[in-house]
């Protein structure tokens, strides 16, 4: 039985060929790409690319908005999971599957139903036309476009981790005179607290690259809507070299945020 | 330690009492209770019996379809009047089967959680906190979180957590079963001063007779969603209503058919009895009253059955003999004539029982599942 192990031989037979042979095909297909960016990526230019003011200005409007939207989803969209998770209703199905729909959504499609809401003529946008406030072609635009397509991925994720939060946790805190706010606030979300991690890093993925919704809904301009992956799109016509560097540089940072936030949170995940 | 504070907070005067009915899919929850204050009751029964869904009621966890429950002279829930106290307000103490401890939150916040709740600060809140693991005799592990107790430990923090928050009922949920047999005796005992001390209503459930017969006042029997049984412990194990029962306090009982004083049992044993039946009876005895030896003794034949050994094991000081005689019968007998008899496993011998320790009782005994499978 330990002869096995040790040489490493799973026990139970070596895996099918048939269940191998697309494992490996799967994971070439995700790895050539990436190596394409790395291999035909002019390194020599990334210095000027990254001097350049526009990409910076990109850079960082894609850093900003992603991290706004990820804010307001966790300021909306717990509570939203929460609701979902924790109470009883009728709704309730009704809501789930209205928060999904942005999942499966084509992102343009997302940008025009956002131009329908909160457009100068929109279902709300006349009214904050009337009030001074136009939205749509802004920064907030683009926060409004990254939320409405990253939250499903937050309250979804959220939703789960509340879930496996049992609810007996609130029945004892009940017992001992919390009412529910305090409860929520005292047990709950420190409980669910690396679960929230997970959303609020695939929320933020999802925002940093938003490109359908932002471009249909915000625009493409220099400085106030031009995330990363529009000016990419945009430096792709007339520049392919330059635009696989600043792809690489977009993976590179998404990459960057991912490790760090790993050591942050996960390690404390791991540690309980 | 009698260190146990009695606060101006919380409401002993005037008791629980409780008609509680729940309607679930296939089965229903009838059950009245009414228990003064520094009261322990025992709730028995089998598993589905509606032992839990009593507590979570009482706690208000689970709404009641109908009936009335008030503390005192103030109204817990009464459906028919749409009054409902939540369970933060009830002042009830809970400690589930499965603890709840927590878990991002060391011993001592667990415990102060409660004080805190009802709005002490929180200095003031780890000061009772601390005192209370102190009395639970945990204060040395005030630091750690529940990952890092073992389950006696767990188990008293998870005590100490329902007390620091004062409540007038505490409900214990099964409290000694998880734990390792030697530790929960030690807990036991311990429990057993704490529910003296405590000068509320504390319901233990439980599905250990030695929990009922030490820790409790009176004991309850739920069977089927009902109460069918309600005295002291005492009696509830001299003279158990229901075979769940009976059993549980480990006695033996056999079905037989009774004609007069004498009862025809399983494998055509026959018992003769003090007391008078005709038709289907149930006979309970304690295992001490059965004795054992390799031959039949002389004189009367009767209430002497052959049968074959099929286990023997310790029991407290005794051994505990498992004999397939008149259906299955268990007799305690010292180790010294266990060992001078050569009693194993396989061997034959014979089985006699003193008829004036014996109960007969109608099969009316009522509420006995009829479902069971035949005994071996």
């Amino acid at each position: 039985m330990t002869r096995g192990g040790v040489t490493g031989e799973p026990a139970l037979g070596p895996p099918p060929l048939r269940l191998l042979v697309p494992a490996v095909v799967a994971g070439v297909f995700v790895a050539l790409p990436l190596l394409g960016l790395v291999l035909r990526s002019p390194w020599e230019r990334m210095p000027t690319l990254l001097a350049d003011a526009a990409v910076r200005e990109a850079l960082w409007l894609s850093v900003l908005t992603a991290t706004v939207a990820t804010a307001v989803c966790v300021v909306l969209g717990l509570p939203l999971a929460w609701t979902l998770a924790r109470t009883e209703h009728r709704g309730r199905s009704v809501v789930r599957g209205l928060v999904a729909i942005p999942l499966v959504m084509p992102p343009v499609v997302a940008g025009v139903a956002l131009l329908a809401a909160f457009g100068r003529t929109g279902l709300a946008g006349a009214y904050l036309l009337d009030a001074g406030v136009t939205v749509p072609f802004t920064t907030v635009a683009v926060v409004l476009a990254h939320t409405f397509v990253a939250l499903p991925f937050f309250v979804l994720s959220a939703e789960g981790a509340l879930r496996s939060a049992s609810s007996e946790y609130d029945a004892v805190a009940a017992t001992l005179g919390a009412d529910r706010w305090t409860t929520f606030r005292r047990v709950t979300l420190p409980m669910v607290l690396p679960g929230l991690a997970a959303g609020m890093l695939l929320a933020w993925a999802r925002s940093l690259g938003e490109f359908g919704a932002t471009v249909t809904f915000a625009g493409n301009y220099p400085g106030t809507t031009q995330t990363m992956p529009l000016l990419i799109y945009s430096v792709l016509q007339d520049d392919p070299p330059a635009a696989y560097a600043l792809s690489l540089l977009l993976v590179g940072a998404s990459v960057l945020v991912l490790v760090l936030l790993r050591d942050r949170w996960l390690g404390q995940v791991r540690a309980r | 330690m009698t260190t146990h504070r009695t606060s101006a907070g919380h409401d002993t005067g005037g008791g629980l009492h409780a008609r509680v009915r729940v309607e679930r899919p296939g089965h229903v929850l009838d059950v009245t209770l009414d228990a003064g204050p520094g009261e322990v009751l025992a709730v028995v029964g089998p598993n589905g019996s509606g032992k839990t869904t009593l507590l979570r009621c009482l706690a208000g966890l689970q709404r009641l379809h109908g009936g009335r429950l008030t503390w005192g002279d103030r109204v817990w829930e009464d459906p028919g009047s749409r009054v409902r106290v939540t369970a933060a307000e009830r002042q009830v103490g809970l400690v589930p089967q499965d603890l709840r401890l927590f878990p991002h939150l060391t011993a001592l916040d667990n415990v102060a959680f409660g004080p805190r709740c009802r709005g002490e600060r929180p200095a003031a809140a780890r000061r009772r906190a601390r005192e209370w693991l102190e009395v639970l005799g945990v204060g040395e592990l005030s630091g750690r979180r529940p990952d890092q107790l073992s389950g006696g430990q767990a188990q008293r923090v998870a005590i100490a957590r329902a007390l620091a928050a004062e409540p007038s009922l505490l409900l214990l949920d099964e409290p000694l079963a998880a734990l390792d047999p030697g530790v929960a005796m030690t807990l036991r005992l311990e429990l057993a001063r704490h529910l003296a001390a405590y000068d509320g209503v504390t319901l233990l459930v439980t599905h250990d007779a030695v929990d009922a017969l030490t820790l409790a006042h009176r004991v309850v029997v739920l069977d089927e969603g009902r109460v069918v049984q309600d005295g002291a412990p005492a009696e509830v194990a001299r003279r158990p209503a229901t075979e769940h029962v009976a059993r549980l306090v480990g006695l033996n009982v056999l079905r037989g058919r009774s004609r007069g004083t004498l009862v025809t049992l399983p494998g055509e044993a026959v018992l003769a009895t003090a007391t008078e039946h005709d038709g289907p009876v149930v006979v309970t005895f304690p295992p001490t009253a059965v004795t054992v030896a390799l031959e039949p003794s002389a004189g009367s034949a009767r209430n002497q059955w052959p049968g074959r050994i099929v286990s023997v094991a310790p029991h407290g000081l005794a051994v505990r003999v498992h004999l397939d005689a008149a259906g299955g019968v268990l007799a305690d007998v010292t180790a010294e004539s266990a060992g001078r008899l050569g009693l194993t496993p396989g061997r034959e011998v014979w089985a006699a029982v003193k008829a004036t320790e014996t109960t007969v009782r109608a099969e009316s005994f009522g509420t006995m599942p009829t479902h069971r499978p035949p005994l071996p």
